[in-house]
C-alpha cells in the first residue's frame, strides 16, 4: 500500500538528520564542561552547527505545515472520533499486554487510517505542541536580545532556555521510542523500509 | 545579511555603553546637560577645589589677559577639564585638588613649568599602606607589569589609561546593578579600544577593528553587555580584587567552556565578590541568574536528575519490551 507519498519521505528524512543534530549539538552545549572540552562537539562548533540545523529545521516545518494544509495528509493528524480515549487505551493495552498474547492489531493501517490512535496524539503533541514551543524558544535563544526580559519577576532567559531544554529533551524521549516502535511492523525493519520506498507492508 | 544586522547592534551597544561614560568623563554632553550639581557630597575643600573647577570643570573658561587689558573666553583643553560631578562621585571625591598637585597651580596663568609634574600612579600613594592593604596593591602592580599594556608605559600607559584618578569609581563591590558595572568596566577599556584617537597616542596600529575582531563569538551584542573585556583578557589572580594581568590578544579566552561550563571562569571574575551564594533554587552558579543566563553554567540539577530518572526509565521500559517480544518469538517457533 503507497502510503508516503516522496514530499514526506523528505521531510521526514531532513526532519531526522537535523533532530539528531540538535540532539547531539544540544546536549553537547548544555553539558561540556571545561574537564571535557569536547563532551560530544566543543561548544563553538556545537553552537554553530545547532543554529545551522534549527533553521533547515523551521523551513523544513514550514514545508510540512504546509504540505499538511494543502494535501490530505493533514487529516491523519485530525482526531475525530468521540470514543477516541477508548481507542487509545485499546491501543495501548494491545502494546503492553496483546500483542505477547497473538492478538490482532486492533487498529491496522489503511489509506484512511495511517496512524493508531497513540501515534496520532503522540505526533500531534510533538508536531502540534512540542516543535512549534521548541521553535519559539529556540528563536528567543537564538536572539536573546528579543527574548522578555522578565516574566513575574523571573528572567525570561531562564523560562526560554528551561522550555528549549524540556521540548527539546522530550521531543529525544519521544524520537527514541518513535524508533522503537517502528521496529514494531510486519518484520523488525519493514517499517523503516516503508519510510524510505513509500510503500506500507501489510502485517 | 544577520552579520551585518549584529555588527549594526554591536556598534549600537558600544554607542550604549559609551554613554556610560569613560571611566566617568563625559563624553556626549549636550548645551543643556551642562553640570549642575547632582551629587550630593559636601568635600571640606569645596571653596578650594572650585578655583580650580571655575576653569577646569567646563568647556569654556575666561580669565583677563592684563597685556591685552580685557577679558578672553577660551575653550579649556577636553584632557584638562574634570566635571565636578564626575570628580565628586569618584573615590578620590574628599581630596583637594592641591593633595596631588602643587600648590603653584593657585596661581593664573599657571607656570609651564608646572604642566611637567610628574603625575603620581595608583601605587605612590597606595603601595605600603595598611589601609589599603586588603587589596594588594604591590600584587596589583606585579601583575600589570606582567601584562601587555605595561609593555606600553614608554608610549605613554599608566595606571591612568584606565583609572583616571579625577573620576574613577570601583563599581563591581558597590553597585548592585551589574548592568551598570559591566558597562562602565568595559567603556574603560572602549576608551581607546574603539576610540581611534586615544588608541594612536599608544600605538601606530592604523585601525581598531573591535566588533570584526570578535565574529567569532556568537551573540557578539550579549556578550558585550553581559560580560567585561576583562573577563576574557585578562589572567585570574584570586589574590586581588581585579585581575590586572591583561594578556596578548592570542592569549585571550576563546574556548567558550570556560565560561559555559559548570565551573565557570565568571565565578572567579564577573561574579566573584557575589559567589557565596552558589546555588539558587537548584541551578548550579545560580548567583548568575540574578543577573543573566549563561547556556551550560546555569543547568538545573533537579531537571538534569528528573531528565535522567525519565530517559533511563524509557530505556528500560524498552528494554523489557525487547526481551517480552524475544520470548513471544521463541513460543512461536
Amino acid at each position: 500500500m503507497y502510503l508516503y507519498p516522496k514530499w514526506i519521505r523528505v521531510w521526514h528524512l531532513i526532519n531526522a538528520a537535523m533532530f539528531l543534530i540538535l540532539i547531539v549539538t544540544g546536549i553537547s552545549m548544555q553539558y561540556t564542561d571545561k574537564e571535557n572540552a569536547s563532551y560530544v562537539v566543543g561548544f563553538a562548533k556545537a553552537v554553530k552547527w545547532h543554529n545551522f540545523a534549527a533553521i533547515v529545521l523551521v523551513l523544513n516545518y514550514i514545508f510540512f505545515v504546509t504540505g499538511n494544509l494543502l494535501t490530505k495528509n493533514g487529516r491523519y493528524y485530525r482526531i475525530g472520533r468521540k470514543d477516541f480515549m477508548s481507542d487509545l487505551g485499546k491501543q495501548f493495552k494491545y502494546y503492553s499486554v496483546g500483542m505477547f498474547k497473538g492478538e490482532k492489531h486492533p487498529f491496522p493501517v489503511t489509506e484512511e487510517r495511517k496512524f493508531n490512535p497513540l501515534q496520532k496524539l503522540t505526533y500531534i503533541l510533538a508536531m502540534y505542541v512540542a516543535v512549534p514551543l521548541l521553535i519559539i524558544s529556540g528563536i528567543g535563544l537564538l536572539l536573546p536580545e528579543i527574548t522578555i526580559k522578565t516574566f513575574f519577576g523571573v528572567s525570561g532567559l531562564i523560562l526560554t532556555d528551561i522550555l528549549h531544554i524540556t521540548m527539546g529533551f522530550f521531543l529525544s524521549i519521544f524520537m527514541i521510542i518513535h524508533i522503537y516502535t517502528c521496529t514494531l511492523g510486519a518484520k523488525p525493519t519493514s517499517l523503516f523500509w516503508g519510510m524510505i520506498s513509500g510503500y506500507h507492508r501489510e502485517e | 545579511m544577520k552579520l551585518f544586522v549584529l555588527r549594526i547592534i554591536s556598534l549600537f551597544s558600544i554607542i550604549n555603553l559609551f554613554s556610560f561614560s569613560s571611566a566617568g568623563s563625559s563624553l556626549f554632553k549636550t548645551e543643556n546637560d551642562k553640570d549642575h550639581d547632582t551629587v550630593s557630597f559636601v568635600s571640606r575643600f569645596d571653596a578650594d577645589n572650585n578655583r580650580c573647577f571655575k576653569c577646569h570643570g567646563q568647556e569654556k573658561y575666561e580669565y583677563t589677559n592684563e597685556t591685552l587689558g580685557r577679558q578672553v573666553n577660551a575653550m579649556m583643553c577636553s584632557e584638562r577639564i574634570i566635571h565636578k560631578n564626575d570628580f565628586y562621585s569618584s573615590n578620590h571625591k574628599s581630596f583637594s585638588c592641591t593633595d596631588c598637585h602643587s600648590e603653584e597651580y593657585v596661581k593664573f596663568p599657571h607656570s609651564g613649568e608646572l604642566r611637567m609634574e610628574q603625575k603620581y600612579n595608583c601605587i605612590d600613594c597606595h603601595g605600603g599602606d595598611e589601609k589599603f592593604a586588603k587589596y594588594h596593591f604591590e600584587e596589583i602592580e606585579a601583575d600589570y607589569h606582567k601584562s601587555t599594556h605595561f609593555k606600553m608605559e614608554d608610549e605613554g600607559f599608566s595606571c591612568w589609561k584606565c583609572h583616571n584618578p579625577h573620576t574613577y569609581k570601583i563599581t563591581v563591590r558597590n553597585n548592585s546593578n551589574l548592568k551598570e558595572t559591566i558597562a562602565y568596566d568595559n567603556a574603560i577599556c572602549l576608551n581607546c579600544h574603539s576610540n581611534f584617537s586615544h588608541f594612536q597616542l599608544l600605538t601606530d596600529r592604523k585601525e581598531i577593528s573591535i566588533i570584526e575582531k570578535h565574529d567569532w563569538l556568537p551573540n557578539q551584542t550579549s556578550h558585550f553587555a553581559n560580560v567585561r573585556c576583562i573577563e576574557c583578557h585578562t589572567q585570574i589572580n584570586n589574590n586581588i580584587p581585579i585581575s590586572h594581568l591583561i594578556k596578548s590578544k592570542d592569549q585571550a579566552v576563546k574556548l567558550c567552556n570556560e565560561c559555559h561550563s559548570k565551573n565557570s571562569i565568571l565565578m572567579a571574575s564577573l561574579y566573584k565578590f557575589e559567589s557565596k551564594e552558589q546555588r539558587r533554587d537548584g541551578f548550579f552558579n545560580g548567583i548568575i541568574l540574578n543577573a543573566s543566563y549563561v547556556i551550560g553554567a546555569n543547568r538545573n540539577q533537579y531537571l538534569n536528575t528528573l531528565s535522567l530518572i525519565i530517559f533511563v526509565g524509557v530505556i528500560v521500559i524498552i528494554g523489557i519490551h525487547i526481551i517480552l517480544r524475544i520470548r513471544k518469538n521463541k513460543q512461536n517457533y
